[in-house]
């Protein structure tokens, strides 16, 4: 079977896509969700059991507690109130702890050790999963059933101060609210004082049944100078101090017969050595949990503090105060929180407890009979309503004691099974659908390497053996085999696999598809074999290992492929390519420099030197000869003369743009907290200058970009501009120069969709064009202008979707694309490859440049509201998608139009492009999900890795869908003689 | 024939090499507190101090020095000034590319630019001491198959493994190490030192094995 190289190139990509999806699916564990959406209500509640006669009593259990005080401490570690820093500094808490009516334990939080999953974890009782926090980012208010919630319903006044998270988390749940922004991480005491100035005033009041209070300055302290700067002592002195106040004033509270309160201790995460968090070390996870109320017993001493999972407190506060549990917790109850109720209430809230962990775990896992934790507690169940029929009957013998005791110790048991065996689902990778999927898109990738001689050959055609292959025995033998592997894998692995639940048709035609890859690949590599052992000369002598510049390119890819291996170069993967792109540039204009001063020199040495050096002479004669045939002169109005000046600075001039725009956007980890233009410009002050900024760079980009179009699109696109500067100023971010104050801010949905139309219209013109230059064999004239069209209808809504400060962005992109194919890639005779890779990077380059980075939190997720009253899903998933994408999508867009609007390039250049595309995105994607398997116990799993294979497998889809267009044009340029 | 030469080549390199590790012992002595790292820019210009010395004293030496025309004292003395004309172009040429490259405009200046004179000791004086205050021959011997003795040979390979070791020297620093010579410009001046380091230890061997491969024309 042959094919065209474009077509080849999709093909492979499309493959890749559903190999990495399948990959992705099982790297990513589904979160545990109950199936009902609704939440636990009172009603719902499980009868006692009771054995012999009809359910008793429903009701649940009085609440131990009257008021609750949950004291958040941000980034509290263990050692800070257990350690030696607790006992010099927070003396009043540990004296409490070792001496007063309290419980203490050392909570572990689950990563991302970050406040918000924290605080989700906290009040749910849920352990938030990656893939959760990223299908959160646009809903910032927590839907889920949880403990805050459950209070507000049942008719709690909830008081609430400190960090805004808990304030857009739970929006119009809290009585009484002030939230404090940590924004400014330099500060650390007006943060606090912010919060304890209510405090006097709330403590005196009695309207209220729970007070929040989330202090953050230690977190800041800690992010300024780590947990052993001298700051952190008073800042623990200062939370002593408040832990004393409000002790005291719960004591003094405290009346006779009604119900004790509770003061809660914790913090939501801890911080490293070095004071920051984030990760899954010991020092980040371990925080400490303190329970201080009279209702417990009074300790005699100092103990070790046991240790629970932070989860716990949601479902033991939820009874403690008479809630139900909220649905999908998967924490235990706190034991000692309720041995000095009666024996039969301890039953009771353990049962209340495995209840709801059974239908958690009845919900999640299909195979939930097998569990041992599900069997336990239907024993458990069982025995106590056994209890429960002999303590009826009035039996108060130290029998039922022991009986009732040894029940209690089955629910323990019981629960701790289930709830560990909901945990295990969350950090469990489906090994099995990774490694097929893994499989998948090596085939593809090493089909594509193998192909690359012919891909790239002058008929940019690829011989495909699958005829073959199919019919050839070690194909059926093949296909046999990996049937026998999966049933015998789907048999051994249960129901957990996302690929044995897929359906048997699907799984055969990608078993089939497998084993035909693999022949076709057999083929083709003996095909090449004995070719390279006949003429290594010929092959490393070839063109290719000459130039500097390709030397350069292919170290650049293979390194970058490499650097994904290291979470600091994956964090900062934007220095590697603005790195790159700089020796590119510095290349660039040495092969620059060597055309025009060699013809120069010619002349002096020109007997000497041109036997050593045909190749470059031949190219300078005829790029000699073809300066008369593309000549600038009539594109831009430059001079013969001034077009070697030009072309020496274009590399320069590409260079300074790339260090303006890398100063706009600070990006990465380290050090993304440096103050940028791009702060600089949005302040309010500035106002004036972004302003003309945006005007200067929306005129540019006009220039730049109406030079290929048609008169109609170029008013078009004029008045789409125009548009664009008009709704920037309607949502606030530019000045009107008639209108300079006054105006009410609005969500400018008229100016973007006046922008949308004129978008559509360009694009449609181009549509247009290029259908007629389908139809009609007119020249190329005709296509040519219709891609340029359908490229200016995306900048221009690119220009709309991006931020006001990014418009220089997007003027520098058409600026330097304008300039590096006038004077550079016309003029050096790179050819197709080459031409491919150096857009690729540049596109790259342009991903970082306009402010994205490897990290979820980059993504801009306001652009899906552009021109939209509210929330529709897929026109803001496709904007925002487009937005985050831009910089990539613009250039290899352009290197479509480029390459098939130049003529003298052949009708071969466009298969080589999307081949070189293709490659260049399979390199990297493929490696990256080899590592990722590879470092799946890392540390920074979830926080650095994961996100980044979210982005490789975005990016994945979007080069598909430009190859896609590639081909598409190829085609009919193919299918026309 | 050019074995006598290779020799002299190898041994004036021995020597330039021994003055960097000099350079980095002596100070020891002399300067309190002295270390690579504390005292970075210390060692940088105790550095680029003493290679400068030494190359323009053995090369003053050897007489390998570009041919002059003419021996009056104001051709000599317009030749020094054109040279340090010369090295502080690109000084400030580095500074520049360096600064593109991504190094902080304002604050570390002084850092940056000592990286640049780092680097123009390393590739540009030597230019000077061979080619003398030439561009066109420059441009000669850096343009492909352009070298016409051993020592462009020579000047090609160790100018080519400065740059590119102090390219390579900028790679560390982003990880998250927190190791000392993560700090800016210091992992890039050691990149350069070691890359120049192992020119001159590169270039005789690497004339050595070509010998037979080799073939300069005569001017």
């Amino acid at each position: 079977m042959r094919v065209s190289s474009s077509v080849f190139a999709s093909l492979c990509l499309v493959f890749e896509i559903c190999g990495i999806a399948l990959f992705l699916r099982g790297f990513f564990p589904v979160p545990i969700k109950s199936s009902f959406s609704t939440k636990n209500r009172l009603s719902d509640f499980p009868a006692e059991p009771l054995t012999g006669s009809a359910p008793n009593s429903t009701k649940i259990p009085s609440p131990l507690f009257k008021k609750v005080v949950i004291v958040l401490i941000d980034a509290l570690r263990e050692d800070f109130v257990f350690g030696p820093s607790g006992n010099r500094f927070m003396t009043y808490t540990r004296h409490v702890i070792e001496r007063g009516s309290s419980h203490s334990f050392v909570a572990k939080a689950r990563a991302p050790t970050v406040t918000m999953p924290r605080i989700k974890a906290l009040t749910t009782g849920s352990i938030p999963g990656f893939i959760d926090v990223v299908m959160n980012l646009n809903s910032p208010a927590l839907l889920e059933d949880n403990f805050i919630w459950q209070a507000k319903t049942a008719g709690k006044k909830i008081i609430f101060y400190g960090d805004d998270t808990w304030v857009r988390l739970f929006p119009k749940h809290f009585m009484e609210f002030d939230g404090t922004t940590s924004f400014f991480v330099s500060d650390y005491t007006e943060v606090d004082n912010n919060v304890t100035r209510h405090l006097d005033s709330t403590l005196k009041r009695d309207d209220w049944d729970i007070l929040i209070l989330h202090y953050l300055g230690l977190d800041h302290i800690g992010h300024i100078s780590g947990p052993h700067s001298s700051l952190v002592g008073p800042k623990l002195l200062e939370m002593d101090d408040i832990l004393k106040k409000i002790h005291a004033s719960l004591i003094a509270r405290e009346t006779e017969g009604s119900l004790p309160n509770l003061l809660v201790l914790c913090g939501d995460h801890g911080m490293s050595e070095t004071g920051s968090h984030g990760g899954s070390s010991e020092p980040e996870i371990n925080t400490p949990l303190v329970l201080i109320s009279p209702a417990f017993k009074r300790k005699a001493g100092w103990e070790k503090p046991g240790t629970l999972e932070q989860v716990d407190l949601a479902p033991t506060l939820a009874l403690a105060l008479g809630l139900p549990i909220s649905q999908n917790s998967v924490g235990r109850l706190i034991p000692a929180v309720f041995e000095e109720t009666s024996l039969r209430d301890q039953l009771r809230y353990f049962h209340l407890n495995g209840f709801q962990l059974s239908a958690l775990l009845r919900d999640s896992t299909p195979d939930y009979h097998k569990e041992d934790g599900y069997e336990q507690f239907r024993v458990a169940e069982k025995s106590h309503g056994n209890w429960m029929k002999l303590y009826m009957e009035g039996n108060t013998s130290e029998v039922l004691l022991n009986m009732g005791k040894k029940v209690l110790k089955q629910y323990l048991e019981a629960l701790k099974a289930m709830s560990s065996a909901l945990s295990r689902q969350l950090g469990k990778y489906d090994m099995y659908s990774m490694i097929v999927g893994m499989i998948f898109i090596i085939q593809v990738l090493l089909l594509l390497l193998l192909a690359m001689p012919e891909a790239l050959s002058g008929q940019a055609r690829v011989d495909l053996p699958v005829a073959s292959a199919l019919l050839s025995l070690p194909f059926y033998l093949l296909c046999l085999l990996f049937s026998s592997v999966h049933v015998l894998v789907c048999t051994s692995a249960g129901g957990s696999c996302y690929f044995c639940s897929l359906p048997w048709a699907l799984v055969f035609s990608a078993i089939v598809f497998s084993s035909a890859l693999l022949c076709t690949l057999v083929v083709m590599a003996t095909r090449r074999l004995p070719t390279a052992s006949k003429s290594p000369v010929k092959t490393s002598g070839s063109d290719w290992a000459l130039s500097e510049l390709d030397a350069l390119l292919l170290i650049g890819t293979v390194g970058h492929t490499l650097s994904l291996g290291a979470s600091s170069f994956v964090e900062e993967e934007h220095q590697t390519w603005y790195f790159l792109l700089n020796t590119l540039c510095l290349a660039v204009f040495q092969d620059v420099c060597r055309k025009y001063f060699r013809e120069k020199r010619s002349g002096n040495y020109g007997a000497d030197d041109s036997p050593l050096l045909p190749s470059n002479k031949g190219k300078e004669e005829s790029s000699s000869q073809e300066t008369s045939l593309f000549s600038p002169v009539a594109e831009l109005g430059v001079s013969a003369g001034s077009e070697k000046w030009l072309a020496l600075a274009t590399p320069l001039l590409t260079l300074a743009c790339c260090r303006l725009l890398r100063s706009l956007n600070q990006t990465g980890v380290q050090w993304a907290h440096l103050p940028d233009l791009g702060h600089w410009l949005n302040s309010a002050e500035h106002k004036v200058v972004l302003s003309l900024l945006s005007v200067v760079a929306l005129i540019l980009i006009f220039i730049l970009v109406q030079r290929h179009c048609s008169l109609v699109s170029k008013i078009a696109l004029a008045l789409g501009l125009l548009g664009v500067y008009s709704y920037r100023a309607a949502v606030g971010n530019v000045l009107f120069p008639w209108q300079h104050s006054g105006r009410a801010v609005s969500k400018g949905t008229v100016e973007a969709r006046f922008v949308y139309i004129f978008v559509l219209g360009i694009l449609f013109t181009g549509a247009k064009d290029l259908l007629r230059s389908l139809v009609a064999s007119t020249d190329g004239r005709l296509k040519s202008r219709g891609l340029w069209e359908v490229y200016s209808g995306m900048v221009l809504l690119v220009a709309l979707l991006f931020r006001a400060h990014n418009l220089p962005t997007l003027a520098c992109c058409l600026f330097v694309q304008t300039i590096m194919a006038q004077f550079i890639w016309k003029k050096l005779h790179y050819d197709a490859a080459q031409t491919t890779i150096m857009h690729y990077w540049f596109g790259q380059a342009f991903f970082f440049f306009q402010g994205n980075s490897n990290n979820i939190a980059t993504v801009d997720i306001s652009v899906g509201f552009v021109g939209l009253e509210s929330y529709v899903e897929a026109p803001a998933i496709f904007l925002t998608a487009f937005s985050t994408y831009a910089g990539p999508l613009l250039w290899a867009c352009h290197l479509v139009c480029y390459l098939s609007s130049e003529r003298d390039r052949g009708t071969v250049a466009l298969g080589h492009g999307s081949y070189c595309l293709a490659l260049l995105r399979s390199v990297p994607a493929v490696a990256y999900a080899v590592l990722v398997t590879a470092l799946r116990y890392h540390l920074f799993i979830w926080s650095v890795f994961s996100p980044k294979l979210l982005y490789e497998a975005m990016h994945t889809l979007v080069t598909a869908a430009v190859c896609l267009f590639f081909t598409f044009m190829d085609h009919d340029r193919s299918s026309r003689p | 024939m050019w074995d006598a030469e290779i020799r002299g080549m190898a041994s004036a390199h021995a020597i330039i090499a021994s003055s960097v590790f000099m350079a980095t012992v002596m100070p020891a002595v002399l300067v309190e507190k002295f270390s690579v790292y504390g005292t970075h820019l210390v060692w940088l210009y105790s550095v680029a101090g003493s290679v400068a010395v030494v190359n323009i004293a053995v090369y003053w030496l050897l007489g390998i020095g570009p041919p002059t025309k003419k021996n009056t004292l104001s051709y000599k003395v317009s030749r020094l000034i054109r040279s340090c004309l010369y090295f502080l172009f690109s000084c400030l040429f580095f500074h520049t590319v360096v600064v593109l490259y991504g190094a902080p405009l304002l604050e570390s200046a002084v850092e940056t630019f000592s990286l640049a004179v780092l680097l123009s000791t390393l590739t540009t004086l030597r230019c000077l001491c061979i080619l003398g205050p030439n561009v066109q021959a420059w441009i000669r011997v850096f343009s492909r198959d352009g070298a016409m003795s051993v020592w462009d040979t020579s000047l090609q390979i160790t100018t080519g493994c400065s740059v590119v070791g102090a390219w390579l020297g900028a790679f560390p620093i982003p990880l998250d190490w927190d190791r000392p010579w993560q700090v800016w410009p210091i992992s890039c001046t050691l990149g350069a030192t070691i890359g120049f380091l192992t020119g001159l230890v590169a270039a005789p061997v690497w004339i050595h094995w070509h010998r037979k491969q080799l073939t300069y024309k005569i001017k």
